[in-house]
């Protein structure tokens, strides 16, 4: 036998094997940081090769995000919509409900409060701005109860369907902004009028930060941890994700489940929405504007909340400084070095997770001679 | 190599990679390709292996010879798994050597194993349920090759089969065979891959009695050829028929290593339990109120199929009722109909009177029927969840642990307190999650939560299966109290030995209907057997 033909018997077998214990949480969070070292180094390797040098390209990030003001405001505005969205995604994914419609429902609760905004111009705020929540709320949680509903009665994948409505949603907010609620005032842009005062969420000044929305946001996250702890339909939420077979054994109607849990999900995901119509943009416009994204990154913040809803207060900040410290180097490199960075920090972040419960092991292909 | 021409040399390279393809690797196995009966195949040496808080090998010494059968017998959890899954490579020992036909090696993987010459059939098979029976033995050759060598296989499928008794179409997809069968294609793949040592975990854990009887003599066949057996049991029915030699594990310490000719099943049992075991017998039930009334009952299983056909009978207070039969007969679709959590096609179930056919699980569950179901780890528990959450999993909802939405948390602390006193759950708290707890504390957990509130009905499915001898006898002692104490028990069990321990009426159910309905003082193991066989009787 050949020399060859020996190296192609030698290939490394690489396999994931379930740990017999899982990660403490301590050296769980020793790998997260891990995770972050090795992003910041290839990262770092990535800056050398557009010509920026490391240090200085992570100074601007540093600096840009938790090292100025400028960058505590951004990543305050920034982590609103994502805790809310997020915090809905943890609970959706404890029943193992896979909501990727998050984008989707923030853009109906968007089109919800627009049409209060523009309905009612007469309402004094303390009307409006709750009426806006509320339709918002009920919008957001109608678009997901549908894929609910289709999942749970006939067994259709609400991947699938939670991700096409995504695009239902920015066709209808598409056409309303260039069809009828298009502004009078606009010059021919598609955007609607602007909301009158009254139907704006009010920011801390100087800011874009819409403070009552992001006390919603942290009282939801708080609240949705003790539901998850304390309540009977939190209990029923964590049997059916857990142990579907069990649910079942335990007469817990699946039906009714993932209609709760698409009610919080979805009616978080539209007051998201509401918050960046009504608190930012004080005014409905293109689609990407409005949700920006904010829908899927909230995958990765309930991802790296672990699915606890509580956690999601700080994985929403650090996601959103992520981005915010990706914000600030756009302007000196190339810019999809820079998404390219982000993206590979929250992608090791995410992919490492499994090395809680898993365990790499490589073999080779002979096994050792005897001595 | 100097005077090798550069045409020589191409084609010599050409040859080998051919003769690569084509499978033809020189065999690796270290034992010789003939063994004679008596050789010493394997010895394994101070065997340690631990996992996080438990030593599960502990200076464990196995002598395995050629031609021998080999039983491993322990209690569940004594390490005798981790045993065999370090031979076979699965695990690296922390400490201890192995020696395979005189020479030390290191097992790094199945395939270091296989290709040393041993093969295992695992607990749970390792086959691909869509492909075929001679594909699956192709993808556990040693030799790997680029085209599937159709007709080769077939041949040696049916060569081998027709050698040892092992009857199976090599051209039936394997979701389509039973677990005994799907067990000779484990066994095929081992000998095909020209195995000298072969272990069995559990083997007969799935088989009918006809089956364990087939499976029986063409292992004492290969035994007679020269092959190395070691099947791991708990069963000393099993030891005593079968093997040669038996090692005795307790705790991952080897406590006995005899041969089977010079002991008997009682220096066995107390080997391995350390104790002397006192079989209880159930006195005759007294008749009581009618509690289940099961009329006309058609059940479609998960094929579609009509897994129960016609089934009617009563069951009184105090009284058990065993249903025997051949696995996959409709026993468990049987069971899940009553329970609620399977739809009944036509027919009527009424507990206590009140027709509840078609009611769900929650209404069955609320007239205090306890079930405790066959899937313990899918069903019968939630494994990522704290113990005093499982205790509550069927009750939850009652006006004792609810207050309004929220969960009487202090209700529920107090009463698995007071569970896992009374039913002796080992655990380290009750907010432990079930997965870390033993197979024997997890089916306490679930006796616990169904049986402590003196149900009028308890459904049990398998109620021992897997468990050690301490725990089986300790929950079928359990049932029969709860028999005493009135509750009416539906028992399925596959544990032949168990339904005639436990059982007042013995029922035997064959493809989805009842063909026989013998009191147990009357009933013999033979008359049982022979109608689970599907004879008319």
């Amino acid at each position: 036998m050949s020399a060859s033909a020996r190296w192609l018997w030698r290939m490394p077998r690489i396999s994931v094997q379930k740990r017999r214990e899982p990660l403490t949480s301590k050296q769980g969070f020793m790998l997260m940081l891990s995770a972050i070292a090795v992003g910041i180094i290839l990262g770092g390797l990535l800056f050398s090769l557009v010509g920026v040098s490391p240090l200085y390209a992570y100074g601007k990030i540093l600096q840009g995000s938790f090292g100025s003001p400028q960058g505590w405001k951004e990543i305050g505005r920034k982590c609103i919509p994502l805790m809310m969205a997020g915090v809905g995604l943890v609970i959706a994914f404890k029943a193992v409900f896979w909501n990727i419609g998050a984008e989707g429902q923030m853009l109906v609760g968007a089109v919800g409060a627009t049409w209060i905004a523009l309905s009612f111009k007469q309402a004094p705020a303390w009307v409006l701005l709750p009426s806006m929540f509320g339709c918002g709320l009920a919008l957001g949680a109608a678009f997901c109860v549908i894929p609910a509903i289709l999942r749970s009665k006939f067994n259709v994948n609400e991947v699938i369907t939670t991700l096409m409505l995504n695009y239902v949603a920015m066709q209808l907010v598409s056409y309303l902004i260039d069809g009828p609620w298009k502004g009078k005032t606009q010059h021919g842009y598609p955007y609607t009028d602007p909301f009158v005062e009254a139907a704006r969420i009010p920011r801390i000044p100087g800011t874009f930060i819409h403070y009552p929305t992001l006390i919603i946001g942290v009282v939801a996250c708080v609240l949705l941890y003790y539901f998850m702890k304390r309540t009977r339909a939190g209990y029923e939420i964590k049997v059916t994700g857990y142990s579907p077979r069990a649910a079942e054994y335990a007469g817990i109607s699946y039906v009714k489940t993932l209609l709760v849990v698409a009610l919080i999900s979805g009616g978080l995901a539209g007051i998201a929405g509401v918050g960046e119509v009504a608190g930012v943009h004080g005014r409905l416009m293109y689609p990407y504007y409005i949700s920006g994204g904010y829908g899927f990154t909230a995958i990765i913040v309930a991802w790296l909340a672990r699915l606890h809803p509580a956690g999601v207060i700080v994985s929403s900040i650090f996601v959103s400084a992520v981005l915010v410290g990706g914000d600030a180097m756009r302007l000196r490199v190339p810019l999809a070095s820079v998404n390219i960075f982000t993206g590979l920090i929250l992608l090791l972040l995410v992919s490492t997770e499994i090395l809680r419960t898993h365990y790499v092991k490589v073999t080779w292909g002979e096994p050792t001679r005897p001595s | 190599m100097a005077s090798e021409g550069f045409v020589a040399k191409v084609r010599r390279k050409l040859v080998d990679a051919l003769s690569l393809l084509g499978g033809e690797r020189p065999t690796k196995a270290l034992v010789g390709p003939t063994q004679d009966i008596g050789d010493t195949v394997l010895e394994a040496k101070g065997l340690r292996k631990v996992f996080p808080g438990v030593v599960a090998n502990d200076g464990v010494d196995l002598t395995v010879r050629a031609g021998e059968i080999h039983a491993l017998l322990g209690e569940n959890g004594a390490g005798k798994t981790t045993l065999v899954k370090i031979l076979y490579g699965v695990y690296t020992p922390d400490e201890g050597e192995i020696v395979l036909g005189g020479r030390p090696v290191k097992i790094g993987s199945p395939r270091d194993a296989r290709d040393l010459g041993i093969g295992m059939v695992h607990q749970h098979f390792m086959l691909s349920e869509a492909n075929t029976v001679a594909e699956n033995v192709a993808l556990g050759l040693p030799e790997g090759r680029m085209l599937f060598p159709e007709k080769e296989i077939r041949q040696r499928i049916q060569d081998f089969s027709g050698v040892y008794g092992l009857r199976i179409d090599p051209e039936a997809k394997v979701w389509q065979l039973s677990a005994g069968e799907k067990q000779k294609i484990e066994i095929l793949k081992a000998l095909l891959a020209r195995a000298r040592l072969l272990i069995l975990d559990e083997p007969t854990a799935v088989l009918t009695p006809l089956e364990t009887e087939e499976l029986f003599s063409a292992l004492r066949l290969m035994a007679k050829q020269g092959k190395a057996v070691i099947f791991i049991t708990h069963k000393l029915d099993e030891v005593m028929s079968l093997a040669d030699r038996v090692t005795v594990l307790r705790k991952g310490r080897v406590v006995g290593n005899v041969k089977t000719s010079e002991t008997d099943r009682r220096q066995l049992a107390n080997l391995m339990v350390g104790v002397d075991l006192v079989p209880s017998k159930k006195a005759v039930a007294q008749a009581g109120e009618l509690v289940l009334e099961v009329a006309a009952l058609s059940v479609i299983g998960d094929r579609g199929n009509e897994a129960c056909r016609g089934i009617a009978f009563n069951l009184s207070a105090g009284e058990i009722l065993g249903v025997a039969g051949v696995a996959g007969n409709g026993q468990r679709e049987l069971v899940e109909a009553v329970a609620g959590i399977r739809r009944v096609a036509s027919g009527c179930v009424r507990i206590l009177g009140r027709d509840i056919t078609n009611h769900g699980p929650r209404a069955v569950a609320n007239l205090g029927v306890a079930y405790i179901p066959e899937d313990r780890l899918g069903m019968g528990i939630v494994p990522d969840m704290s113990v005093k959450e499982n205790l509550v999993l069927r009750k939850y909802w009652q006006p004792e642990f609810s207050r309004g939405m929220l969960l009487h948390e202090g209700a529920v602390d107090v009463y698995a307190g007071e569970m896992m006193d009374a039913y002796q759950i080992m655990t380290p708290s009750s907010d432990t999650v079930a997965r870390k707890l033993s197979g024997g504390n997890i089916q306490r957990l679930i006796l616990a939560r169904e049986t402590s509130g003196r149900p009028r009905l308890i459904i049990a499915s398998h109620p021992t299966s897997g468990l050690d001898v301490k725990a089986t006898s300790e929950i079928r002692a359990k049932l029969l109290r709860a028999a005493g104490d009135g509750s009416a028990i539906l028992l399925d069990s596959e544990d032949l030995e168990e339904i005639f321990e436990l059982s007042d009426r013995i029922a035997v159910i064959v493809r989805g209907q009842f063909v026989g309905m013998v009191p147990r003082a009357e009933a013999t193991l033979e008359e049982i057997g022979l109608l689970m066989g599907g004879a008319t009787g």
